[in-house]
């Protein structure tokens, strides 16, 4: 007999309304007509992040936490943190995809992504002002995947899950209306890389279940406590899982896809993947470490430390020589992946007298670090020329004169990377190394402080170009006005950035209470 | 009466709200709206200065409690000491800095200059009161940002490089610092008590290994702010730049930042690490004294050799601190108000001189005595203010610093003796170089006009109150003895008893 799997559809409920509403979104395409598509699913989508968003809200409220859907959906405090950080990022994300006022009712998306570059068919569908509405389903498809990603219970899960979140950002990777040679290189590159990472990640599983005989964290977990397994199919599934995910994070030495990806993306698709891939994957990574392999720390947590300290090296110095403004932006993310493993390598789990765990930590800084980059993604939308984004940095010269406003919230953003105090990124910074030395990282943060300084010379690179900078002849970019949504964007992000570094006792505590993962 | 008046966060808001204010105004409006909120902060500050006489002010809230922070502000001693150095030296340099933003080479407008001024004025007003660790790090880091758009905005034709090098060399400091504060973060973690009050601080047991390395960091940032010979070399090159106002707030202000935070935080939360620190850091000490007069002696530009003398005098501070005496501390706290004034002077009044030459080598000076007797007037007085002669309060700091000292170091006190003998030839020789002589052909041409009514204005001022308190050092030092008194208490170290018994 087969029993009938128990489903707790309340609680699971934010992934099906993501679920629901990117189902839904697919139906649109067929059956709304083109001229109205376009309202019809950026309604859809919004609705349902934000659907998803007061649920999730309400279940960390109420809910006690526990293990969803036959034990493979861990429904804890930090997950409800992290699809928190993740809805919100997905909505801000969300609205860059909806901007069109900037490229003349135009969106930053390739207007037919079938057609072959430069051909016939291609101006014909400019000409048509034809757009994909489908960007809005495949955003909530992937948002949905890495909420499941964040909070799988088993590995298996955390493989679909991997998949379902990685397979929409291929896709879209390769859709932007400028450059389009270098977006499909870069979908292809990213594809390539990406499903080359999947099979070490699947193999790692491999080896985690040879190891244990179960996909479930608890089970991996209570093998290594009962330390009766073969030591060696650990340690080699450690390994491959730690590359797998540790790609998706893009950290060194498997970043190498990020500057190509970030850079040939459409930009608020590169806006997307550096603050919720990032998210996602740094929440999988906790979780499996030290949930499943909490009990072997020992092995990873000097693997880790070397990766982190290799991962800050090549993001703030391979940074500094950048000159393409999404490139640079693609270095500032592999660095703070590096501050972000800082954080993951103190494993400080949170009980009676910690104040600081490494997930509320971590959570803190993600939510820092995710709105500086929205923030600042899209001001790059917003810096054009001739009809195209002027990504190239001499192009920014002397834009505090031509447009003060931009500018000034672009170095807000840049200081608060840099961890600038009165942002949050100082804040950040501050808690996430607090907690690493907390674990017994001390040499760790003194390392991870070096690099913030030179990281820090980078993006004063930027702010020096803007402020003092004479405009280059010919070259000067000119400031696009913004729809609603752009703005809304740029008002969060500045709020938020000034308001985390202010006073950010009251989000600390939030995430201070969403240390503990259950097994 | 007033303890429900938040009168030190007032104190602290007034320029960053007149910083803020300043963003909207323009012109002729702007200059006038910002020296009204820089003398508004001078009345305020000396208010609340006699305010605290007696007991104190002090304000508390919780501000990030998870990792135990608090807005905690308090108004004693040394701080008073400071936030009255900083109130008197803003409106000076608004005077002498009118027309700053009208220069040829200016980038922006003397509003702007104000309006950073004022913000950098502020945060460094929050630097001197506070009395949580965080949030003194966070204003000690944010001082950075206004000073560093001052340094580039206004000034010499290489002050970009200088403003880079300036930031950088205190960004180092300051994560070395933000290094020692997640440290403290995770000892007091360790010991059951998250908390970044001093006052809890002082509490913890940091006698251990990790409590050294912690005092290293904090040692190394405030070394760098306050530079100590090997970590002093942005000084000249920016003081060289900037504006003469500029420098004047580097180094009497942000500067007094370095020496500030040995007392605040190394010996009062660190007593064990200062005390095993103590010898390397005084013989520190020496080589900055005798190496910075060395160098200003040297010195073929005039700004450079104002900050070298400066070099040179942080070295008596940071003497004194160490020498862990209640005169010497005293001594050297009274000194950083005196050598804010004094060195302020002397950058202004050289500032006028470069300003009417249109170059800072001495070289190119010579007999500016004759055509503008006023200037090389006030240059002689603020030159001896400098070498601390009898009369001026840099003498009476000075004298304590080495009195104090004498009781417990008198080999090294001797060796510092060194540098006062030096400040008396770096200054008169440079008076010699500049002022005495037959005039230069050159300097008739272009030094043409005295010093008038603003000029004079902005400087004498703080001639006047160097004197005051040479003559009259009393009041100003019991309020230092506060701050050394209860340093000496909680670190537990007691004074040499006098060699020679009382009436004898």
């Amino acid at each position: 007999m087969i029993t009938a799997p128990t489903i707790e559809w309340l609680l699971l409920s934010p992934l099906l309304v993501l679920l629901g509403g990117a189902a839904l979104g697919v139906l649109v395409e067929a059956l709304v007509p083109r001229a109205s598509r376009y309202l019809a699913q950026v309604f859809l989508a919004s609705l349902s992040i934000i659907a998803a968003l007061a649920l999730t809200i309400t279940n960390w409220v109420s809910a006690e936490p526990t293990i969803a859907a036959m034990g493979s959906i861990a429904l804890d405090r930090p997950a409800y943190l992290f699809w928190t950080l993740l809805l919100l990022f997905g909505l801000g994300s969300l609205a860059l995809f909806a901007e069109r006022s900037l490229g003349n009712g135009q969106s930053a998306f390739a207007s037919s992504a079938a057609t072959v570059p430069g051909s016939p068919l291609e101006r014909e569908a400019d000409r048509l002002h034809r757009e994909h509405t489908e960007i809005f389903p495949l955003l909530l498809f992937s948002l949905f995947g890495m909420l499941m990603f964040a909070a799988a219970n088993d590995l298996l899960t955390l493989f679909v899950a991997l998949e379902v979140f990685s397979l929409p950002l291929y896709l879209l990777c390769g859709m932007a209306r400028r450059r389009r040679l270098l977006s499909q290189e870069a979908a292809l590159k990213y594809f390539l890389l990406g499903a080359l990472s999947s099979g070490f990640l699947l193999y790692g599983i491999a080896m985690l279940y040879g190891y244990s005989g179960g996909f479930h964290l608890h089970e991996i977990a209570d093998a290594i406590t009962a330390g009766t397994g073969s030591n060696s199919l650990l340690l080699a599934g450690i390994v491959l899982v730690g590359v797998g995910v540790l790609f998706k994070l893009g950290a060194v030495p498997f970043h190498s896809w990020t500057p190509d990806v970030y850079t040939g993306a459409p930009t608020p698709v590169t806006a997307f993947m550096a603050v919720a891939t990032k998210t996602a994957a740094v929440a999988a990574l906790l979780r499996v470490f030290f949930v499943a392999l909490g009990g072997a720390r020992w092995d990873w947590q000097p693997m880790f430390a070397v990766v982190a300290v290799a991962t800050m090296l090549v993001g703030s110095v391979i940074g500094l020589v950048q000159s393409d403004i999404k490139r640079l932006l693609a270095y500032s993310s592999i660095a703070h992946a590096g501050f972000l493993l800082v954080g993951v390598v103190g494993v400080v789990a949170a009980g009676e007298g910690v104040a600081l765990s490494s997930v509320s930590s971590i959570g803190f800084y993600l939510l820092a670090y995710g709105l500086a980059t929205l923030g600042a993604f899209a001001i790059v939308t917003m810096v054009r020329r001739s009809g195209g984004e002027a990504n190239n940095i001499s192009s920014w010269r002397g834009l505090g004169r031509t447009n003060p406003l931009a500018a000034g919230l672009m170095t807000l953003f840049l200081l608060s990377f840099a961890g600038i105090p009165l942002t949050g990124g100082f804040v950040g910074k501050l808690v996430v190394f607090a907690s690493a030395w907390d674990g017994g990282y001390g040499w760790l943060v003194l390392v991870a402080v070096v690099f913030s300084l030179v990281a820090a010379f980078f993006y004063l690179k930027i702010v020096v170009a803007m402020w003092f900078s004479e405009p280059v002849e010919g070259e000067t970019a000119e400031v696009g006005t913004p729809s609603a949504w752009t703005w809304g964007v740029l008002v969060v992000a500045t709020l938020g950035t000034i308001i985390l570094g202010l006073v950010p006792g009251g989000v600390l505590d939030l995430a201070g209470t969403a240390g503990q993962f259950i097994r | 009466m007033f303890n429900s008046i938040p009168l030190l966060t007032i104190l602290a808001l007034l320029p960053l709200v007149g910083a803020l204010v300043l963003l909207f105004t323009k012109g002729h409006v702007a200059k006038l709206v910002g020296l009204g909120f820089a003398l508004t902060t001078t009345v305020v500050g000396v208010l609340v200065f006699v305010l605290s006489r007696g007991t104190g002010l002090v304000e508390s809230a919780p501000w990030i409690r998870p990792i135990g922070a608090w807005y905690a502000l308090e108004f004693s001693g040394m701080s008073g000491i400071l936030v009255l150095l900083t109130v008197i030296l803003v409106p000076a340099v608004f005077i002498a800095e009118w027309n700053v933003g009208d220069r040829p080479e200016a980038r922006w407008s003397t509003g702007t200059f104000f309006a950073m001024a004022l913000a950098m004025q502020g945060l460094a007003l929050y630097v001197f009161m506070a009395s949580d660790v965080l949030l003194f790090y966070i204003a000690f880091e944010a001082t950075l940002i206004p000073m560093y758009f001052m340094v580039a905005g206004w000034g010499g034709a290489r002050r970009t490089s200088a403003a880079v090098k300036f930031l950088l060399y205190s960004l180092a400091g300051g994560l070395v610092m933000l290094v020692a504060v997640a440290g403290l973060y995770a000892v007091g973690s360790d010991q059951g008590k998250v908390s970044f009050l001093f006052s809890d601080l002082a509490t913890l047991d940091l006698s251990g290994t990790v409590g050294k390395w912690l005092f290293a960091g904090f040692f190394f940032a405030f070394a760098v702010k306050a530079p100590l010979v090997g970590l002093h070399t942005w000084l000249p090159d920016t003081a060289e730049q900037a504006t003469p106002g500029t420098s004047t707030l580097l180094v009497g202000v942000l500067d007094k930042i370095g020496t500030f935070g040995m007392i605040k935080v190394c010996l009062l939360v660190f007593p064990e690490a200062s005390a095993w620190a103590t010898p390397v850091i005084l013989v520190w000490a020496i080589v900055s004294v005798v190496y910075g007069a060395f160098m200003a002696m040297g010195s073929r530009d005039l700004m450079r050799f104002v900050s070298y003398t400066s070099v040179s005098h942080f070295g008596f501070m940071v003497f004194g601190i160490f020498a862990m005496t209640t005169q010497s501390i005293s001594g050297s706290i009274f000194y950083m108000l005196n050598h804010g004034l004094s060195s302020a002077a002397l950058f202004l009044v050289v500032g006028y001189l470069v300003q009417r030459r249109g170059t800072a080598d001495v070289a190119a000076f010579g007999g500016v005595q004759k055509v503008a007797p006023v200037l090389a007037g006030v240059l002689l007085m603020a030159g001896l203010a400098t070498l601390s002669l009898p009369g001026f309060g840099s003498f009476v700091g000075e004298f304590f610093t080495m009195a104090g000292g004498w009781q417990r170091y008198p080999v090294q006190t001797a060796f510092i003796t060194i540098g006062m003998v030096l400040s008396a030839v770096y200054v008169l020789v440079m008076y010699q170089r500049t002022m005495t002589g037959p005039v230069t052909p050159q300097v008739a041409e272009t030094v043409r006009t005295d010093l008038d009514l603003r000029e004079k204005a902005a400087v004498v001022p703080l001639i006047v109150i160097l004197l005051a308190l040479g003559f009259l050092p009393k009041p100003l030092l019991e309020v230092a003895d506060e701050t050394s008194v209860a340093i000496m208490n909680s670190s537990g170290v007691t004074d040499p008893a006098p060699q020679i018994e009382e009436g004898n």
